[in-house]
């Protein structure tokens, strides 16, 4: 296959989804009785869909890394979830939030796809109020909403700085409800090691139970994968220390397209590193910008003071802090989008103002707000977010300057997949952060819970249906099939490879190194120097890696070491695709900052003659990967260069 | 800092278990808890034993799964954290640190500290959701709910189901975790159409579990790293009672 | 796993200890209330005393209540040892260190106080209830004839003025009273449902301020006879 096929309907683009639904195949029934679906991961995109089609009446089984579905790693989401309901009669619509999310963008997104996005974010809170999500409400007892970056309106419905973890437990609760009515079984504690593929299409999945060791097949008529994203190649991020790629990495490589890769979010505001022994990032929410000022030192000496403790920050008076953002853009000020204010950071970091022990850190203030609106106000604002950071710092911040710095947060790319979230291999469907789909080179506030629920909810039962109503006489696979054995067979090996080595070093020692590797060369700011020496390091790790690698304990039996150096082993390939694509990809755009094209003023330079387009990656056995190229037309939306001055 | 540690070690379901002591030295005031054990595993890998195996996955204190019992508390010496988020600095240097895994007949251990928590699962399917399917959703401001009461049922839906509460108990009671789900559907005009039934199966799943019974020594209130109130418990045996009052069988 | 076919949910379960408890309360504050005429408060306190006595003893109505009253110190220790036995079996292995979460004293030891209370009980039992029965003899050296419960001040006070072993055990039984009615007034309405943020912390004012007057109330008299005995 060398033509991708997005698949988009006829029609207007308000009319495309519609159009779609009235021409789609139906299942009747009784067939869909006979008619299994496999749906590997439970966050938002995973639990919902798996909960939809267990109502409507197919056969599901539900697998998941974690012990239980309710932990998946959409329940650590902060800040809220975007729709537009337009209920504080703002001027929302469809259409601005469509806008919004493809200019966030950076205009690398599929339109016809965020449309559809845009036009089911309304019925997700309608979903979510009906299973008993506690939103924020008003005191007249209507939905509360508040606003989020790159955005005019206040369309951010919200529980407290817990939406992620209330909306996923509304899923999960729609889950075993199903569940419970047995139209669903569930898989815990089960990592999926390959996809098994049947006559060019996918049928089944080879599954590690976690507890005995023991490998397990199963198969469906399709398969859905929700496996997230890709965070965790960075070894520090803020993703949960479970995801991983390696899914979406053995779908690459039977045959899935992979998009984009080089596509990250690096969020501004997390707490820093503070040694070398630090296993996760922890995300301070965006909405603390509202308020905060960010400044580093405007002389070099009191920023190495502050770094050796000889001052505090509350010494240096305001002519001598540089509120470096608000110098920049005076028009956003510290409310710039996430990618420049990430930049902004590292920029002044690397040129050695920055402060903390380790001098990569910024200052994020609240003297101001505290003496304009008062303690108390602040502690009501933001009170649970000061407590979290006191308890990780041990530092008051209503007595002394937060520290914070970018740190890698969500993955835009993904595995490839057309209108209907299937990907190139047929039979295949990929939801939430695991595919491309929705928020080009980066993604705006708010619109992560929201396209991972509008997949699972409103457009798989429609499109697997599609694609299961041509599969009614195809008959239940055996996993006796030779493909499963076969498929079985190279996952053992590899198993059984990797515990052989008995090296002299630790997965995790191998992880830390690929993370430096990528954050360094592969991270905020990017060069083609810089990108060509990562990947040979990479490469130069990895084979370092397959000899050199020590997992003590059995195959048989729980073994975190294991699990943990099969997804290492898939970062140090995929670590590699991701440097590639963005060697490739000769432009800034969004998360992608490349230091040949910027302007003088250090401002993202897009070539949207060259570069418009998603770079979708196929594997090659033995050979380079191939890039193919989706190109992305915008006939309902002007393309406009991006400012913040 | 240095410690020592004495950690439950067990191989399987079915072995007997036993302490073991390990030493840990020159460990940050400012790492984690489980950053820690993560040292302490890599001194294991280094020395070709197997690392000590333990539940966790976000490390910023929502997603549950963590359940470390250490020093005769779950979570740690630290208040409304869960263990991820317990820093070093809360403990003193040399000190001897007991970690055990949660202890209850209806969490049986996996392996080391690794517990089999599905018996909270079990409960939610049994009735912990609002049965409405997937586009039968009316618009979401058609029914006004209260902000008291919006907010009184997020306290209960904070929930992380770590399961402290049932290892803080005495008797191992699930009461909190169940109430916590009851109480937040039950505050919630969409959740009370089907109150009473939830009510009675969420319960028997839970007494057929194998979960002790509530006796108010409010354990696991303090324990609770969500900080969840023992109101919600009242508000559960309330909603029990109505229930049974009007039951036909 | 409790018990197929003949099922009572945990908080069926608790509910009837809950509301058997009450029930012991209320009982508890009339015998108090008996009681304290035993001691020289009144002129005539001994005929009081003697007239209530009679009165309990042979009213109708009250000979009903008698029934309740035995009913629920039956149903009282029967579930909580029901209760108790579920606990620890939910628990299986025990933690190598003792628990430190904090729970108020009393919760704690439920049981504990709960067997001393009973084991008390017993002897009580022995020495008055069961002479009205006709089950066991009145102890040799206290004057009395028929009819028994018209006799039961002289028995007391002669209990307490001459037997200091039973005057001790009788206070040691009534402080673990106090801490097993501490905890169990609120307890009792948190089981019935009845929390509320403006209500629930009187309620425990009330519990303790219950525990204190009933332990100290009954304790005053076997301390008075010791003294003065």
């Amino acid at each position: 296959m060398t033509k991708l096929e997005s698949k988009i309907p006829e029609g207007p683009i308000a009319e495309k989804w519609k159009n779609y639904r009235d021409k789609q195949g139906l299942v009747n029934p009784t067939n869909k009785r006979k008619l299994d679906i496999i749906v590997v991961g439970t966050g938002l995109a995973g639990a919902s869909a798996a909960a939809s089609f267990g109502e409507l009446g197919f056969n599901v089984k539900v697998f998941c890394i974690q012990d239980s579905p309710r932990r998946a790693h959409s329940i650590a989401a902060q800040g809220g979830i975007n729709a537009a309901k337009n209920y504080q009669n703002d001027g929302d619509s469809v259409y601005r939030l469509f806008y919004d999310t493809v200019k966030g963008g950076d205009y690398r997104a599929r339109e016809a796809n965020v449309y559809r996005l845009a036009e089911l974010s309304t019925e997700i809170i309608d979903q979510a109020v009906a299973q008993g999500v506690p939103f924020a409400r008003e005191y007249g007892g209507t939905l509360d909403n508040r606003s989020f970056g790159g955005a005019l309106v206040s369309r951010t419905f919200y529980a407290k700085g817990q939406t992620g973890q209330q909306l996923l437990l509304g899923a999960y609760g729609a889950l075993s409800k199903e569940i419970n009515r047995g139209s669903v079984e569930m898989y815990s504690r089960r990592e999926m090691l390959d996809l098994v593929m049947v006559d060019g299409s996918a049928r089944g999945v080879i599954m590690r139970n976690l507890v005995t060791g023991e490998l397990e097949r199963y198969s469906a008529h399709t398969v859905v994968m929700a496996t997230g994203g890709y965070g965790n190649a960075y070894f520090l991020s803020t993703n949960a220390m479970n995801s991983n790629a390696t899914a979406a990495w053995k779908a690459y490589k039977k045959g899935a397209f992979f998009a984009n890769p080089s596509y990250t979010q690096i969020h501004p505001t997390c707490i820093p590193v503070h040694g070398d022994y630090q296993s996760k990032l922890t995300l301070m929410s965006e909405s603390l910008r509202n308020d905060g000022r960010i400044w580093v030192p405007k002389k070099k000496e009191d920023a190495e003071k502050i770094r050796k403790g000889e001052k505090k920050p509350t010494d240096l008076s305001e002519e001598e802090r540089d509120y470096y953002l608000e110098r920049r853009y005076p028009a956003f000020g510290n409310l710039v989008p996430r990618d420049v204010a990430s930049r902004a950071a590292k920029e002044r970091c690397d040129a050695g103002y920055g402060v903390g022990p380790t001098g990569l850190a910024v200052y994020l203030d609240f003297k101001d707000a505290i003496e304009r609106l008062g303690r108390d106000a602040i502690e009501t604002r933001y009170g649970n977010l000061f407590q979290m950071y006191k308890k990780i710092v041990d530092d008051d911040p209503y007595e002394t300057p937060m520290m914070i710095y970018p740190a890698v947060h969500y993955t835009m790319g993904g595995l490839w997949v057309d209108y209907e979230l299937q990907s190139t291999i047929p039979g295949l469907f990929v939801a939430g952060e695991a595919n491309f789909s929705d928020h080009g080179a980066n993604r705006l506030g708010a619109s992560a819970l929201m396209q991972g629920l509008a997949d699972g909810y409103f457009v798989l039962p429609y499109t697997v249906q599609n694609f299961l109503a041509d599969k009614i006489n195809e008959p239940r696979l055996s996993t006796d099939a030779p493909e499963f054995e076969q498929t079985e067979k190279g996952v053992r090996e590899r198993l059984e490879k990797l515990i052989n080595i008995q090296g002299e070093h630790s997965v995790d020692h191998f992880h830390k190194r690929l993370g430096k590797i990528m954050w360094d060369y592969v991270g905020m700011s990017r060069n083609k120097e810089n990108l060509e020496e990562a990947i040979s390091m990479i490469r130069d790790l990895r084979e370092e890696f397959w000899k050199d690698v020590r997992i003590p304990g059995d195959i048989h039996d729980v073994n975190s070491e294991l699990e943990k150096a099969g997804r290492v082993a898939d970062f140090l390939e995929l670590g590699e695709l991701m440097a590639k694509d963005a060697l490739e990809r000769e432009e800034s755009s969004g998360g992608h900052f490349r230091e040949e094209y910027q302007t003088p003023e250090g401002e993202a330079v897009r070539d949207d003659e060259n570069y418009m387009h998603v770079s979708a990656w196929e594997y090659k056995e033995g050979e380079q990967p191939q890039m193919h190229k989706e190109h992305l037309e915008y006939k309902d939306i002007e393309v406009k260069t991006r400012s913040y001055k | 800092m240095n410690f020592t540690l004495k950690i439950w070690r067990q191989d399987g379901p079915k072995d007997k278990g036993r302490f073991e002591k390990y030493k840990v030295s020159d460990i940050s005031a400012d790492a984690s808890f489980l950053e820690m054990l993560d040292i302490l595993n890599e001194q294991l890998v280094d020395k070709f034993q197997t690392p000590v195996e333990f539940d966790h996955d976000c490390r910023e204190g929502i997603c549950g799964t963590c359940s470390l019992y250490i020093n005769g508390r779950p979570h740690g010496p630290d208040e409304a954290v869960t263990a991820c988020q317990l820093h070093m600095r809360h403990f003193k240097d040399g000190e001897t640190i007991t970690v055990e895994p949660w202890r209850a007949t209806a969490f049986p251990v996996i392996k080391d500290l690794m517990v089999d928590r599905s018996a909270f699962d079990k409960i939610i399917q049994a009735g912990g959701y609002v049965s409405v399917n997937t586009g039968s959703a009316p618009d979401a401001n058609s029914i006004p709910v209260t902000k008291k009461d919006a907010d009184l049922a997020f306290e209960g839906a904070a929930c992380i189901g770590c399961g402290a509460c049932v290892a803080a108990c005495k008797n191992a009671s699930a009461s909190l975790f169940v109430a916590a789900k009851i109480s937040q559907m039950a505050l919630l005009p969409q959740g009370k159409v089907e109150a009473k039934e939830r009510a009675e199966a969420m319960i028997a799943k839970m007494d057929e579990l194998g979960f002790g019974n509530c006796s108010n020594t409010y354990a696991c209130e303090a324990e609770c790293p969500k900080e969840i109130s023992v109101s919600h418990i009242a508000r559960m045996n309330r909603e029990f009672l109505n229930a049974k009052k009007d039951s036909e069988k | 796993m409790k018990k197929k076919g003949f099922y009572w949910a945990s908080i069926t379960e608790k509910t009837v200890l809950a509301i058997a408890g009450l029930f012991l309360i209320l009982f508890l504050l009339v015998h108090l209330g008996i009681n304290l005429f035993l001691l020289p408060i009144a002129e005539n306190h001994q005929e009081i005393f003697k007239e209530a006595a009679h009165f309990m003893g042979t009213n109708p109505v009250v000979k009903v209540f008698e029934v309740i009253l035995m009913a629920a110190f039956i149903i009282h220790i029967v579930m909580g040892i029901v209760v108790q036995v579920q606990n620890w079996k939910a628990r299986g292995k025990r933690y190598a260190v003792y628990g430190k979460s904090y729970s108020s004293f009393g919760s704690r030891f439920m049981i504990h106080t709960g067997i001393a209370i009973f084991l008390f009980l017993i002897l009580h039992f022995i020495n008055f209830y069961f002479i009205r029965l006709g089950i066991t003899e009145p102890i040799a050296g206290a004057d009395v004839t028929a009819p028994a419960e018209e006799h039961f001040n002289e028995l007391a006070i002669y209990l307490f003025s001459n037997e200091v072993l039973y005057s001790v055990l009788y206070i040691v039984a009534f402080g673990f009273l106090a801490v097993h009615l501490n905890h169990a007034f609120q307890s009792a309405f948190q089981t019935l449902g009845l929390n509320h943020p403006k209500y629930t912390p009187t309620i425990k004012k009330i519990g303790t301020i219950y525990a204190i007057v009933v332990s100290v109330g009954f304790t005053i008299i076997p301390l008075y006879y010791l003294i003065t005995g």
